[in-house]
């Protein structure tokens, strides 16, 4: 019985085949665009570490000018003091906590033809690798010890390592970078987080590093400041040490606090460490410090373009003109058809099984439209990719839960344009339509 | 217009179907006049002029990484050479590109002294060739001199004595004083240090071009003593190419134990800075010219069917004595009066989705005088589409009332 309805819908289709492709050209047309920016909202909303996403917390405190919040309405700053940060590391109550810093410094390979490179640093202690879950290729995070006295020990990206040592093994070796030597102490893997959460203060969606040093590095070598240094009260004194020592924020600060009673317990030391340093005379504002997890964090820089959601929001109403297109088209198209259906009914046929007939012609418009759909969202994502370039650099791509949202769009969509028509046309008495002809 | 009763007693008969193609009116207009407004107002953002001479400036970057990489002396025999190759005019140091959305920004105030109120500027470090390599005019004033310029580096805490601010950065601080008079006046850099303002210039950019007072930058005569060094070079008219070859070669050749990173034009610097911009535009006019053609179709289609369902009764009308104009007039005025009900939905729909972008994305105010231009549009789209199937409604013949379906 299916296979005639399948049958009989498939001729129905082909009677007209111009209205049948312009219904689903526009349904594809409709979830083709949906799709597309769908795809890259999800994508640029996703959650980057989900195992432990919400155990990691986002250190603020509010260091910032007794005159003015540091942004409307009392946000404190979006980054530590290389004074605070080191404090925190050392002194406050977790056991895996780290201070966060973009650097930049040339490296050169040795060997013949190879060129010096600039290379993007990060400074951070050994923690990062295990709280942010870095998969290592060989070697692993540095010691304590590195930590603490700023020995220079280097882990090198996948990337790096390639460039520098054609890709071998490199743990022991040692690499030249801003004219120092470093011994590598490991090599990650391919590693690629999107949004990069650990550091959004310049692009959530910038590359990852080229390697990793310890963050004590930075005042050992004096490496140089990336990303936003933003300063309230200019440095006072002379030299490296005074940027060190000054009010400037240039520094991120992570900690993973298992338990709410871990929370608690970090926000208390938070608390006092901020009210000892209002003896020193520094925090003149009010207690204004916050955790944030990852998630809420990345909510509270906006990682997701503005952009990104006009354009869904614009392309779910293109969708909405699309399905009301197709509805007219198939209404009307089921109304020439009341003649065919009022005789089936005159001869037995039930209603459900008229409508169980209409409905597979419906899906096969709404299958179709689905399949062209996504072979559109394909194609959308890729003239995405063209016109953004590295900003949207693995966010423009198709993966199992999108198409699994695509199908689900596709279902209800054809759905939604075809229940009605259908319904309708299965609502036609037996003897009226014979009637007149 | 005598027919107009008859027609709309007719549409009622068929309301569902005339409904639905209003409603693809509707959210059509709403949609088009959106991203119309939208394409609009990023095309105002872009085309900003950034007060420079783009066609002709390229910049390069040298990173010293050697033990004994003398900064100060590199910087100014890189200067030296670089302004003397053949395509090349000027050429100069400088701490951020316009448009780069990368750069330094400060502080001024007119009066001396913490909390007083403060003037956001970037802030441009140049030589006395500054103003000529980024093609800036001086409307006041006079330029830096050659023995004025200082080194600083980073950890260099105090400025020097001159500055050199654009007129919009100038007004901000002295509203009620014209630029000649700007002139000799004393602002006030990291709250009490002074700065004299030697020169106003007509118009510079920021590094940013999503700041709120992207016209506000000041010039300062100091070169950057750092490893990390960028020249702005200003080729002769019309010969980029040339100096981007002589400058990357001239780079290349000294041996000051350096690299040189890839030359960019002011060009590619514009295009990566509004990338977004352009991208959005790009988008919502594909979104635009899809939507026409598919709400077109959609007309089409349905009037095609509703004509041939109609064949007898357009056939008895002729038999009846009705002109082809008159069967034309019928479907046209009936397109335009379902095109009526969509345009006047979609004149509400445009304003409440305006309404809503602007309070959830703070994207700009609708401007009314798209209104009309997308009703005209419908209304042209609806006719263009039922002109086709009405046409062909036309050629029914008469006869066709007398034969039996």
């Amino acid at each position: 019985m299916w296979l005639y309805y399948t049958r009989l819908a498939w001729l129905s289709l082909k009677r007209h085949p111009l209205l049948s492709l312009l219904m689903s050209g526009a349904i594809a047309l409709g979830i083709g665009a949906a799709m597309t920016t769908i795809t890259i909202n999800y994508l640029m909303s996703a959650d980057p570490i989900p195992e432990k996403s919400d155990r990691l917390f986002y250190v603020q405190l509010d260091n910032w000018s007794p005159n003015e919040p540091y942004d409307e309405p009392n946000e404190p700053p979006d980054q530590l003091t290389y004074t605070d940060a080191t404090a925190l590391k050392a002194q406050a109550p977790a056991q895996l906590q780290t201070a966060l810093a973009q650097s930049g410094g040339v490296i050169e390979p040795q060997g013949l033809g190879k060129e010096p490179f600039l290379a993007r640093l990060r400074l951070t202690h050994n923690d990062f690798f295990t709280m942010f879950n870095s998969p290592f290729l060989y070697g692993q995070g540095w010691s304590d010890s590195a930590d603490e006295t700023g020995d220079r020990s280097i882990v090198l990206s996948k990337n790096a390592n390639e460039a520098i040592f054609a890709g071998e093994n490199s743990v022991g070796r040692t690499v030249r970078l801003e004219g120092k030597e470093f011994r590598v102490v490991g090599v990650l893997d391919e590693w690629v987080l999107k949004p990069r959460f650990y550091d959004v203060t310049t692009g959530a969606f910038n590359e990852m590093e080229d390697a990793y040093v310890p963050f004590k590095v930075k005042e050992t070598m004096e490496l140089p400041n990336s990303g936003n240094t933003n300063c309230w009260k200019m440095p006072e004194g002379e030299g490296f040490k005074s940027f060190l020592t000054s009010e400037c924020v240039n520094f991120q600060f992570w900690v993973q606090l298992n338990s709410a009673q871990e929370q608690q317990e970090y926000m208390s030391f938070l608390n006092a460490y901020v009210e000892e340093q209002k003896k020193l005379g520094r925090f003149q504002r009010p207690l204004n410090n916050r955790l944030t997890d990852v998630m809420g964090w990345m909510e509270h820089e906006n990682v997701v373009d503005d952009d990104a959601e006009v354009m869904m929001y614009l392309s779910l109403m293109f969708l909405a003109v699309c399905l009301l297109n197709t509805i007219g088209l198939l209404l009307t198209k089921f109304s020439f058809k009341t003649g065919e259906i009022a005789l089936r009914r005159a001869v037995g046929a039930t209603r459900m099984q008229l409508y169980q007939q209409q409905l597979v012609e419906t899906v096969f418009i709404g299958v179709a439209g689905g399949i062209g759909g996504l072979i559109l969202a394909a194609l959308g994502l890729l003239g995405i990719e063209y016109l953004y370039g590295d900003q949207v650099k693995d966010l423009a791509s198709l993966n199992l839960p999108l198409l699994g949202i695509g199908i689900l769009l596709a279902i209800i969509s054809s759905a939604l344009a075809g229940a009605y028509p259908t319904w309708r046309t299965c609502r036609i008495p037996p003897a009226s339509q014979l009637k007149s002809e | 217009m005598s027919q107009i009763g008859p027609i709309f007693r007719a549409l009622m008969r068929n309301k569902v179907g005339a409904l639905l193609i209003a409603l693809q009116v509707a959210v059509t207009m709403t949609i088009i006049v959106n991203a119309i407004h939208l394409i609009n107002a990023r095309g105002d953002l872009m085309g900003r002029s950034s007060g420079l001479d783009e066609a002709n400036q390229l910049y390069v970057t040298s990173v010293g990484y050697a033990n004994d990489f003398d900064a100060p002396y590199v910087i100014d025999t890189d200067l030296d050479g670089i302004r003397q190759l053949p395509s090349v005019d000027d050429a100069v140091q400088i701490n951020a590109i316009p448009m780069s959305n990368g750069g330094w920004s400060m502080g001024l105030q007119t009066k001396a002294g913490e909390g007083e109120n403060s003037v956001p500027t970037a802030l441009y470090m140049t030589d006395e060739h500054g103003l000529n390599t980024l093609d800036v005019e001086l409307i006041a004033g006079e330029n830096f001199k050659a023995t004025e310029i200082s080194y600083r580096d980073r950890n260099t805490r105090d400025w020097p004595q001159s500055v050199i601010l654009t007129e919009a950065l100038a007004k901000s601080l002295f509203p009620d004083l014209s630029p000649t008079e700007i002139v000799g006046q004393t602002v006030y850099i990291q709250s009490n240090e002074p700065l004299t303002i030697i020169g106003i210039m007509d118009h510079l950019q920021a590094p940013w071009t999503g700041w709120t007072t992207v016209n506000h930058s000041m010039l300062v005569p100091n070169k950057f003593d750092s490893p990390y060094s960028r020249y702005l070079v200003r080729a002769k008219p019309g010969q980029r190419e040339q100096a981007i070859e002589q400058v990357e070669q001239f780079m290349k050749q000294r041996e000051v134990g350096r690299m040189v990173r890839e030359t960019e034009t002011m060009t590619q610097v514009r295009m990566d800075s509004y990338r977004g911009d352009s991208a959005l535009q790009a988008i919502l006019w594909t979104i635009i010219v899809v939507l026409c053609i598919i709400t077109a179709l959609g007309i089409v289609g349905l009037v095609s069917f509703s004509i041939n369902r109609r064949r007898r009764q357009i056939g008895t009308r002729r038999a009846l004595g009705a002109q082809k104009a008159d069967i034309m007039s019928y479907f046209l005025t009936e397109n335009v009066m379902i095109t009526s009900v969509g345009v006047i939905l979609g004149i509400a729909g445009s304003v409440a989705l305006n309404m809503w972008l602007v309070s959830s994305f703070n994207l700009p105010r609708l401007s009314y005088i798209y209104l009309p231009i997308a009703m005209i549009a419908m209304w042209t789209i609806g006719l263009i589409a039922v002109w086709g199937p009405a046409l062909r409604a036309t050629q029914i013949s008469p006869a066709i009332a007398t034969r039996n379906v």
